[in-house]
């Protein structure tokens, strides 16, 4: 199932100019032809509502889930008609009143056979952590009983949500919508946060306040904290050849094509990525819903995501999420252990470092659990 | 022009502008606790070194809640000004307060009791405000708390049974003064409600349990135009006939703000009376200035931040309307251009991003006699497109300057103490009521620093007499 193609595709989509408020920057993104027959509606749940997202007949874990979108899809391609703002029954599978639990039975599944119901950024977390999920595959001696039976269940990644992000709230809420836009890129003191593309303005209009709800990683939270205010780039306009009205506005279509440049040099950590591992979750007429995991290389900016993508593999639906250093670190280590099928010598040899090592660094990671505590108890005793 | 002139001709420009737009209310972009915090400062800044300016500006059209401040800060400070200042301040304060609307004066009052400012002449200054209400039995009605708060803090003399009603209402069996006999009887009947104001009246009906419907149409003939306007909405929801607005006398940018609260339905099914109310109103703020500007350009921001905040809804959006309205009439020969909307400006609606910079082109490529930016600054598509053009404009296609460039903003920026500017070199003034337009641009010279400091204060002294003498001749 898994294929790793080229980035992201974000063909019919133009950059808008950045509107800044104090260290978030937000770049609008324009699609002169909206994509008609795929349309995306908020559900949102009650907040503070914990829910249950089973994954499978095994495990369930407990998760703080602020909405769930819901896929509208035609197959004839006509415009499909705002659904508006839909109220299922929440107890889906009896939701206990008392206690506020929600349960949902899988992350994506069919609703109604038009309808596609799934859960943003759960898909590509859930990727994330199931990476190595089933723990090691050869029962080496070193690993504990319950890392070769278990894996590394319970999986838990933290993050923070958009309200706890300085300032974002405001920045939302006074960012002035263009009438074409279907998109939104994210940054925070120009560290880039997020990308979110829907396919349609109207869509976007109703998921703007969303972006407040969603996944933000600690680097965000702490950089809109202590960034005091990122500048506006002004593009300074060359009078030496102007002489009429015609020339300055040639002279302003220049710089125009100056700027929407320079957001493609800002946001090359996410779109500039090479060969992202690309996950289809889910078929449905001419669009894949797939989720995306970075290479996990600790030097540069990961993102993982999910997209819904047409026959041509052109953006329909676009959300990622910033993976933190140390989140980013967790996934090297655990891709290179997947790689040597969880051999530490052949691990260490990869990441040209010793046992000791890479047992040090499994531990300092949160992964210490999953080896046996008096190999754990000796390195640790060693330095 | 040394440079501490120019320095106190920003200053003094930069209040000016803050007094007349900052209502210390919450706006698009920042918080009414922003906005009050910033403007406290501000006066007391102002205050503090231009104290002679400062109290000129009271001859200006400053709005009401900075009047008030100003009036409140000159009383707090008397000590640190000398005989003659005092003798100026006095006169301008007395003028001002006999201007302001009575509730905004007798929050005045209660402000200085509440700062325990009582001394001979603030005393004096009480004394003749009350002195001079048409009456002060209806006063001891509609504001008798702060009536009664007056007259202790300034030890007043009410007259005839003024007293008795404010602070021994309940002793006499009747009174000999209508009006107080019907606010006596109001506590006990329900038709003598309907002689008092609506603002007692309406305590008093939710007393006696009155339907709303049946209060509101009993009580319309006693409501101020205020009131009128604001209930418009509340009488239409019950039916209620007699709440009719009469648009032919409200103020241009009150009926501009009226027209936008309405549904854009509503508002094609009453084009014609609303357009025509709008044109009546702005040829009624022209007077004689109509057609003595020549050829005229606005470029009128109708970006989502004009829908202003939740306290002051689309103030920004109905100052650009009113302004498009008056400016028809100023011109001899006009076209407004909005960024977003096209066709019948009584449809426009706040809504996408301000592109200033490609409007502020295909206005200045018309080659107009004047071009009036009413916006609230914030250029952001892309951002500072506006300022390139305008210096662009200035340095290489007009340089003989026949193009004169005016901003207006009608919304204060909390941060930088002033209401945001479009380019270094063109004038930002700031606009509440788009009726003030004229006497706006006349301010406008100063805020580009091509008026000295010396200009600036006769202009003001100007004013200041000018504002005297129109009291004078009023009272």
């Amino acid at each position: 199932m898994t294929a790793a193609v080229g980035g992201i595709d974000l063909t019919g989509l133009t950059t808008g100019p950045a509107q800044t408020w104090g260290a978030l920057r937000l770049v609008p993104l324009l699609r002169p032809a909206p994509v008609t027959d795929l349309r995306l509606h908020a559900r949102l749940h009650a907040p503070d509502a914990l829910s249950i997202v089973s994954t499978g007949p095994r495990t369930s874990y407990v998760s703080y889930v602020p909405h769930a979108f819901v896929a509208t899809w035609s197959t004839d391609g006509t415009p499909a008609a705002a659904y508006g703002t839909q109220f299922h029954a929440p107890g889906d599978a009896g939701a206990p009143d008392g206690v506020r639990l929600t349960f949902r039975r899988r992350l994506a599944r069919r609703e109604n056979r038009q309808r596609l119901r799934f859960l943003p950024l759960h898909l590509a977390l859930e990727g994330y952590l199931m990476l190595q999920f089933g723990g090691p595959p050869v029962a080496w001696q070193e690993w504990t009983r319950a890392a070769v039976t278990r894996g590394l269940s319970p999986r838990v990644e933290a993050s923070y949500t958009g309200t706890a992000v300085t300032g974002l709230d405001d920045a939302l809420r006074v960012f002035e919508i263009h009438p074409d836009q279907c998109g939104m890129v994210l940054y925070v003191a120009d560290a880039l946060a997020a990308a979110f593309v829907v396919p349609h303005p109207d869509d976007y209009r109703a998921l703007h306040p969303t972006l407040l709800q969603d996944f933000y990683g600690d680097l965000l939270f702490h950089y809109a904290y202590l960034y005091p205010a990122v500048p506006g780039f002004v593009a300074r306009l060359d009078d030496t050849g102007i002489g009429s009205v015609a020339d300055l506005r040639d002279e302003m279509a220049r710089a125009e094509a100056e700027w929407r440049a320079q957001h493609a040099v800002m946001a090359d950590g996410l779109l500039g990525t090479e060969r992202p591992t690309v996950t289809p979750v889910r078929r449905m007429g001419r669009f894949t819903l797939s989720r995306f995991l970075p290479a996990f290389d600790p030097d540069v900016e990961n993102h993982i995501g999910e997209t819904i993508t047409d026959e041509a593999g052109r953006t329909a639906y676009l959300k990622t999420f910033r993976l933190s250093a140390a989140q980013t670190r967790r996934g090297h280590l655990l891709s290179q252990l997947a790689a040597t099928d969880w051999n530490l010598d052949a691990t260490a040899a990869a990441l040209r470092t010793d046992r000791d090592g890479l047992v040090g660094r499994l531990d300092r990671a949160g992964f210490g659990h999953l080896l046996r505590p008096d190999i754990i108890d000796a390195v640790r005793r060693r330095h | 022009m040394s440079r501490a002139d120019r320095v106190a001709c920003e200053d003094v420009v930069m209040f000016v502008n803050a007094a007349i737009t900052s209502t210390g209310q919450r706006e698009f972009r920042s918080t009414a606790a922003a906005q009050r915090l910033s403007l406290a400062f501000l006066h007391e800044y102002v205050l503090g070194n231009y104290r002679d300016l400062y109290a000129a500006t009271l001859a200006l059209d400053v709005n009401h809640l900075n009047a008030a401040m100003v009036v409140t800060n000159l009383l707090r400070t008397a000590r640190e000004a000398g005989a003659a200042q005092r003798a100026v301040e006095g006169r301008l304060i007395a003028a001002r307060l006999r201007s302001l609307p009575p509730q905004r004066v007798y929050g005045v009052f209660r402000e200085l009791r509440r700062l325990r400012i009582n001394n001979r002449r603030t005393r004096a200054i009480v004394r003749d405000w009350v002195a001079a209400r048409p009456d002060p039995a209806f006063d001891a009605v509609k504001y008798r708390r702060s009536l009664s708060v007056a007259a202790r803090h300034a030890h007043l003399r009410l007259p005839g049974e003024v007293g008795t009603a404010l602070f021994d209402w309940r002793r006499p069996k009747r009174y000999q003064t209508p009006i107080l006999e019907a606010w006596r009887r109001a506590h006990y009947e329900q038709r003598a409600l309907y002689e008092l104001p609506y603002t007692v009246a309406e305590g008093l009906a939710a007393r006696h349990g009155i339907d709303r419907a049946r209060f509101l149409s009993g009580i319309a003939p006693k409501l101020t135009a205020g009131e009128r306007l604001r209930l418009q909405a509340s009488g239409a929801r019950h039916r209620v006939e007699a709440l009719v607005l009469d648009l032919a006398t409200a103020p241009l940018t009150r009926l501009a703000i009226y027209v936008l609260s309405l549904p854009r339905a509503e508002r094609v099914r009453r084009r014609d009376e609303l357009t025509d109310a709008l044109r009546a109103g702005a040829r009624r703020a022209a007077r004689r200035q109509a057609g003595t500007w020549g050829r005229v350009v606005a470029v009128l921001d109708d970006s989502y931040s004009a829908a202003g905040s939740g306290v002051k809804r689309r103030r920004p959006l109905a100052v650009a309307l009113a302004a498009h309205h008056l400016l028809e009439v100023l011109a001899a020969d006009y076209t407004g251009l909005w960024l977003h909307h096209r066709g019948d400006p009584l449809l426009v609606h706040p809504i996408g991003p301000t592109g200033l910079g490609t409007r502020l082109v295909d206005a200045l490529e018309r080659r107009p006699d004047r071009l009036v930016v009413v916006s609230d600054g914030w250029d952001n598509d892309p951002p500072g497109q506006a300022a390139e053009v305008l210096r662009v404009w200035r340095t290489r296609l007009d340089p003989h300057r026949a193009t004169s460039v005016v901003h207006l903003n009608p919304v204060y920026d909390a941060d930088t103490f002033d209401v945001r500017r479009l380019a270094a070199g063109v004038a930002t003034v700031g606009v509440r009521d788009a009726e003030d337009v004229a006497a706006l641009v006349e301010l406008a010279r100063f805020a580009t620093g091509e008026a000295g400091f010396e200009e600036l204060r006769r202009h003001l002294a100007d004013r200041v007499d000018r504002f005297l003498d129109a009291e004078r001749a009023a009272s």
